[in-house]
């Protein structure tokens, strides 16, 4: 006995996906399709005419050395900061979970970092972090110059990738907590009869309950962490000191709008885009695999 | 019924606008989109309210983009879109990217157009060379104008011996020691964000080029050629200065950029925009004895003049011509010596002509303190007539080329970087932003 809602008006169905039919048009496939063309063509910032240049951008592209540094550094960050922030999200919802006292205030505190828009936090975070004035730099006067991201290349990478995760965390909490929140009582309970201690029962039976969770969660992490670390980098960093928090992103926005170069920066982020898919293509072909829906 | 009345009344408005209309003569708006925030933001603004207030026929819409950068990004949007300023400023380093971009009309032609007659010559030649054509043809408005110079706490000279004020490096050098070994922590306070000062007026003043063809006014096919230059001297030397601990980094990702602790009495030397001047009045700590002078120049180099940096005003085509009447009479207004006279006392930009440059010396401005020693800027700004290598930087992209120092000049200090391998890595890439440039107008000349 199937169940099937259908339309006798063959038009109707596409009027009523129209208006998002449209949005995606507009404001994906569009400016998409303006990129792919830029990226093989060189286009005049100012709109005066461009010429074919077949694969030449990408070319360019592969051939400089510092782009592949931007590519190994993105790859790092990613993994860096979608690590750090689940397994902190995790920690905080394990416990969220387990009704200790003042859960209920901890389970809005949390979300609060997800609702700050990153620029705002860059320059908040760069007020702390600053080594001669902030709150972090204190450690300065222990140990003199022990903490300097302005000269060095890793702390401030290390500072940008803290800062990104922190944002993550409340997001990554809330996912957490609802699929941990599903898991009925009694499964862990039983557990606990067993004998199973807190950390045996979630590395046990939690974690594998929640695996599709996890799963979605480390694909959203991870395309985040490639595409919206902007705002952080722009504001605390600037992709410096000589270079060192330059990631793919940065790099797009300082070739196309600092320097000019329109396609260039188009080709790059064809690039980047292509990475993304094929990221996400392999984690639902292999990963994915491996999770067990109910 | 309702419905009529509303018609009607509609009607009666309208008709009455109409008549109406001739008498009151609204004035023309046109755009004016700038980089400057802050204090400098308001300076324009209250331009702006005196432009309107001393005239009927034009209205200037005057609106911040907050940077430079940021102004050249959406104007280049907005003319994109067809929705563009009259005028835009544009800074030192767009210039060739707007002289190619066809999208703007020669200053000289706008102003013959509408019947200004502006003597162009009287604009000093450094400056006026900046914006010209390698012909001499002058196409934007040389607007906030300044220069390069070295600051110093003259308290702190004089507790280490030192009368008058340095002009080589060598006795920087020989002062900054004697301060560290007399206890100032920072002698030297030092910004690889300055490139423009640290490297650019370096050169210029030393007759160095950067490139090849002139500094690019020959031809889009110059070649970067710092690598062989004084700079390698001068970059070893920073290094020095730094690992020695005589120079020290000030910046926005330290917590207080140079100008800032050099204020406060920190910092006992910076190098800056002449612009900072004002800045530097304003926030200095009571007590603070200080003075400004020409960059230093090495032993035994004979100093040609600095570069113009900061912006000019350039008019943008597609838009009405009552809009560009508008355009050459607020030209005219800025142009005109009282208005340059009140811009130069109220931000620390110099006059950009030899009149009323002469006219604010026979007026005493100079003479006396709070602006007292900024005529010095000029003098550097005019020390010889512009030479092939001082004329003014014209390679395309130059912001981008600009980034690349910083970089180079961090990756010196900071990561140990050999200098000649770093210098050669610098022109290496300058010329990769060149040629790309190149290829993007392949068909353009030189105007």
């Amino acid at each position: 006995m199937e169940r099937r809602a259908y339309y006798r008006n063959k038009g109707l169905p596409w009027l009523l996906i129209a208006p998002q039919l449209l949005l995606v048009l507009v404001f994906f496939y569009w400016p998409t399709s303006q990129a792919l063309y830029w990226a093989f063509t060189l286009e005049q910032p100012w709109g005066g005419g461009n010429s074919w240049a077949g694969w030449d951008n990408f070319l360019a592209i592969f051939h400089d050395r510092e782009y592949w540094g931007t590519v190994v550094r993105s790859a790092f960050y990613a993994c860096c900061t979608t690590a750090l922030s689940m397994f902190m999200a995790l920690t905080l919802a394990v416990f969220v979970d387990r009704s200790l006292k003042g859960t209920r205030a901890f389970q809005s505190v949390y979300v609060w970092p997800y609702a700050i828009a990153a620029p705002a936090a860059g320059v908040a975070f760069r007020f702390i972090f600053a080594p001669e004035a902030g709150l972090v730099g204190a450690i300065n006067g222990l140990w003199p110059g022990i903490w300097n991201p302005a000269i060095n290349g890793y702390q401030a990478l290390g500072m940008i990738i803290v800062c990104h995760s922190w944002l993550g965390i409340g997001y990554n909490f809330i996912f957490f907590l609802a699929a941990l929140q599903m898991i009925p009582r009694s499964i862990s309970e039983a557990g606990a009869m067993d004998g199973a201690r807190p950390v045996r029962r979630m590395l046990d039976l939690q974690l594998p309950l929640i695996a599709p969770t996890v799963f979605f969660l480390l694909i959203i992490n991870l395309i985040s962490s490639f595409t919206d670390s902007f705002g952080l980098i722009d504001t605390m960093t600037e992709g410096g000191p000589f270079g060192s928090t330059e990631v793919m992103v940065y790099k797009i926005y300082f070739d196309g709008f600092k320097g000019l170069d329109y396609s260039g920066a188009a080709a790059q982020s064809i690039i980047l885009m292509l990475l993304v898919v094929a990221l996400t293509f392999v984690q639902f072909r292999w990963v994915e695999k491996r999770v067990h829906y109910n | 019924m309702t419905r009529n009345w509303l018609l009607n009344a509609a009607f009666t408005v309208g008709a009455l606008a109409l008549a109406t209309a001739p008498a009151l003569a609204a004035p023309t708006k046109f755009d004016f989109w700038y980089g400057l925030s802050g204090d400098l933001s308001e300076r324009i603004q209250d331009m702006c309210k005196d432009f309107n207030a001393s005239q009927a026929d034009y209205e200037i819409v005057c609106t911040s983009q907050n940077d430079y950068d940021t102004n050249l990004q959406n104007t280049i949007a907005a003319y994109r879109a067809n929705k563009q300023p009259t005028i835009s400023q544009i800074f030192d380093a767009g210039t060739l990217d707007l002289m190619l971009s066809q999208a703007y009309l020669p200053i000289g032609e706008l102003m013959t157009q509408n019947g200004y007659d502006i003597d162009w010559s009287n604009y000093f030649s450094g400056i006026a060379s900046y914006y010209s054509t390698s012909k001499g043809e002058l196409l934007s408005m040389p607007f906030n104008s300044s220069t390069a110079m070295i600051y110093y706490n003259t308290d702190a000279l004089a507790k280490v011996g030192f009368e008058g004020l340095p002009t080589t490096w060598s006795q920087v050098e020989d002062v900054a020691r004697k301060m560290k070994a007399a206890g100032y922590d920072c002698p030297i306070g030092f910004d690889p964000a300055g490139a423009w000062q640290w490297f650019e007026q370096f050169e210029a003043i030393h007759n160095q080029p950067i490139a090849t063809n002139g500094n690019g006014f020959d031809g889009l096919d110059a070649e970067m050629v710092v690598g062989k230059g004084k700079f390698v001297q001068q970059l070893t030397w920073l290094k020095a200065m730094y690992d020695e601990g005589l120079l020290v980094l000030k910046s926005k990702d330290t917590g207080e950029v140079d100008q800032d602790a050099f204020a406060a009495g920190k910092c006992q030397i910076f190098s800056g925009s002449i612009a900072g001047h004002g800045s530097v009045t304003a926030k200095a700590i009571p007590d603070l004895h200080w003075d400004v002078a020409m960059l230093p120049m090495l032993d035994g180099v004979e100093r040609t003049n600095s570069l113009v940096g900061g912006a000019s005003l350039w008019t943008l085509k597609g838009k009405t011509p009552e809009e560009y009447k508008g355009a050459a009479a607020f030209y005219n207004f800025l142009a005109t010596p009282k208005q340059a006279e009140w811009w130069s006392t109220v931000t620390g930009y110099i006059p950009v002509t030899n009149t009323g440059f002469e006219a604010m010396k026979a007026n005493g401005f100079y003479d006396a303190a709070p602006y007292k020693g900024r005529e010095k800027a000029v003098e550097s700004l005019t020390f010889t007539p512009p030479t092939e290598n001082t004329r003014g930087i014209r390679l395309g992209n130059y912001a981008s080329i600009r980034a690349e120092m910083v970089k180079t000049m961090q990756n010196v200090l900071f990561n140990n970087q050999p200098v000649q391998e770093a210098l050669d890595e610098f022109d290496a890439k300058g010329n990769d932003i060149l040629r790309r440039f190149q290829a993007t107008y392949k068909d353009a000349v030189l105007p």
